[in-house]
């Protein structure tokens, strides 16, 4: 007991040298085994998070914005559904001059320069100028618009924008007669928006309006969200909202707004005119041709839920295209 | 002496622990609701990724063995073979079941009119019988020949599984295509080393009985 020296184990515990061998061989095994489990799982990971649509956002990750408080009045045109998320709305973008996935904008958006930045409104109008952003803000005081957003891929969000009537700017820009349609052009910077060095898309992005979808009150010009000014993969510092239409006709950072006579091309329509249409608006009874229009999912809710005709504005705008086949508006 | 272990018995165990680690991880994140604003549609696409990966490793099998003379890839092919069929089928019941969640009248639409739809559907469909006849008792069953022949189906489940994966993307599909490139390099060479083995068959055989007698020493 009080002996210091190990004492030598029974000749009936040790392991006898076959036995001995073949542990050593499992081991190794096992060690191998747990190694190409190890590769193998990282590889896969690795593979999966890289592909197309695969991403997980990185959302929350660094200066994450605050939850701004609850908005308090709502004006006639917003929606009293709960706003989506601020992390979401920020963190799951299409704007294909930053990346096609969706956590592509919020990742490499912070190369677009907002300041200087001038906006021009030219074409059929009384006198065509270029103004600075921060003057043509003041020009129309921000109000708070809570809007239903449908991506034409079949999901949706709400979300609370700050800006202005499209109408009060064309007032504004005062058009000529002749001025039937409303044409938008985003900003043509290949050194600050990367994509536009490919040709995934005809750059730069151009979308277009009639002028009686141009002055709908619910057109808006939007310049911030959740009461802050626009985080740039949003569009910042000025974009097109349409709620009633496809998240796609709400051209971002705008840099020209042009009145033509005839109807402006569009990039969607450019790119596939079978699959996105000059209206685009939404309508759950016409089928995109790869899925079915009728329901949506609303980000960070699980069910889904209907799709209604013009997003659920069709009292405000279902007039406006009165006698025009409704197939043909899609 | 006890009986004669297979060689590289570490491979297949550590195959398939890590084939189940991008499962864990999805799970993972889905229950700590890290998988971004969309998850339905992230874990879908995850799904349908990992299908398409295993079962171009599955068909990458017998290639890399013509290249290289090695045998182990045919010894885990069955292994990446199921696994395909078994994430194309986690990626078709997440489809059905909670991204459109029994909606029976989209579903129809889907499989008689979206042609991207009909064929990942065609696509999964073919993996099923593979998948089913995967056992050694079905090739004693069915026949060598037999099985082999069917057993080809997996290479037409790659093609509709990659144009699905094309139609799918929106804009960029140049990852589709990489995968489309990888597929069309497999084929190249099983079709190189057909041609070759015939050559070398036929130079083998008497010039006016041609038979199938491949063992005549040279």
């Amino acid at each position: 007991m009080s002996k210091p020296e190990t004492p030598e184990p029974p000749s009936s515990e040790v392991t006898p040298e076959p036995l001995y061998l073949r542990r050593r061989e499992f081991l190794k095994s096992a060690g191998l085994g747990v190694l190409t489990a190890a590769a193998t799982g990282a590889g896969l990971v690795a593979l999966t998070e890289g592909g197309p649509g695969l991403a997980h956002a990185a959302g929350g990750k660094g200066n994450a914005a605050p939850e701004p408080p609850p908005l308090k009045v709502l004006g006639r045109y917003s929606t009293d559904e709960p706003p989506t998320r601020y992390d979401d709305i920020t963190h799951y973008n299409n704007f294909y001059e930053f990346g096609t996935d969706k956590t592509d904008p919020a990742a490499n958006a912070g190369t677009l320069k907002l300041r200087p930045w001038t906006v021009t409104i030219d074409g059929l109008v009384k006198k065509p100028l270029t103004v600075d952003i921060d003057q043509l803000l003041k020009w129309f005081p921000l109000e708070e618009r809570i809007y239903r957003m449908r991506c034409v891929e079949a999901w949706s969000m709400v979300i609370p924008w700050l800006g202005f009537q499209l109408a009060d700017l064309v007032k504004r820009a005062e058009p000529l007669g002749s001025a039937k349609y409303v044409a938008f052009q985003t900003l043509l910077d290949p050194s600050q928006m990367p994509l536009q060095k490919t040709h995934i898309l005809e750059w730069p992005y151009v979308e277009g309006l009639r002028m009686d979808e141009a002055t709908q009150p619910l057109a808006l010009l939007a310049a911030g969200l959740y009461g802050k000014a626009l985080p740039n993969q949003n569009g910042a510092p000025l974009r097109l909202v349409v709620p009633w239409k496809y998240g796609f006709k709400g051209i971002k950072s705008i840099v020209k707004i042009s009145f033509v006579e005839k109807q402006p091309p569009t990039t969607w329509s450019i790119e596939g005119p079978r699959e996105y249409g000059f209206y685009a608006n939404v309508n759950p009874a016409v089928s995109h041709p790869r899925w079915s229009q009728a329901t949506e999912r609303r980000i960070g809710e699980f069910e889904r839920r209907k799709t209604l005709p013009f997003n659920g504005y069709g009292s405000e705008v279902a007039q406006l295209y009165a006698g025009l086949d409704p197939k043909t508006l899609y | 002496m006890g009986p004669r272990r297979p060689p590289l018995p570490w491979l297949k165990p550590g195959l398939f622990a890590g084939a189940l680690v991008p499962l864990a991880v999805l799970v993972w994140r889905v229950a700590h609701r890290t998988l971004g604003a969309d998850a339905v549609a992230i874990g879908l696409n995850q799904l349908g990724y990992l299908a398409l990966v295993f079962l171009i490793a599955a068909l990458g099998c017998t290639p890399l063995k013509i290249l290289t003379g090695w045998t182990w890839p045919i010894r885990v092919r069955r292994m990446l073979g199921l696994f395909a069929a078994f994430y194309a089928s986690l990626h078709f019941l997440t489809y059905v079941i909670i991204d459109q969640q029994f909606d029976w009248r989209i579903l129809w639409e889907d499989v008689t009119h979206r042609k991207f739809m009909i064929v990942g559907f065609l696509a999964f469909l073919t993996l099923l019988p593979l998948a089913w006849t995967s056992t050694d008792a079905s090739v004693r069953r069915l026949g060598f020949k037999r099985w082999k022949a069917l057993h080809r189906l997996a290479y037409v489940a790659g093609v509709l599984a990659v144009i699905h994966f094309i139609w799918r993307v929106k804009l960029d599909a140049h990852v589709p295509f990489i995968w489309a490139a990888i597929l069309g390099a497999l084929f190249l060479i099983r079709i190189a080393d057909a041609i070759r083995s015939r050559r070398r068959r036929r130079a083998r055989e008497p010039v006016t009985r041609p038979t199938l007698d491949v063992g005549t020493p040279g």
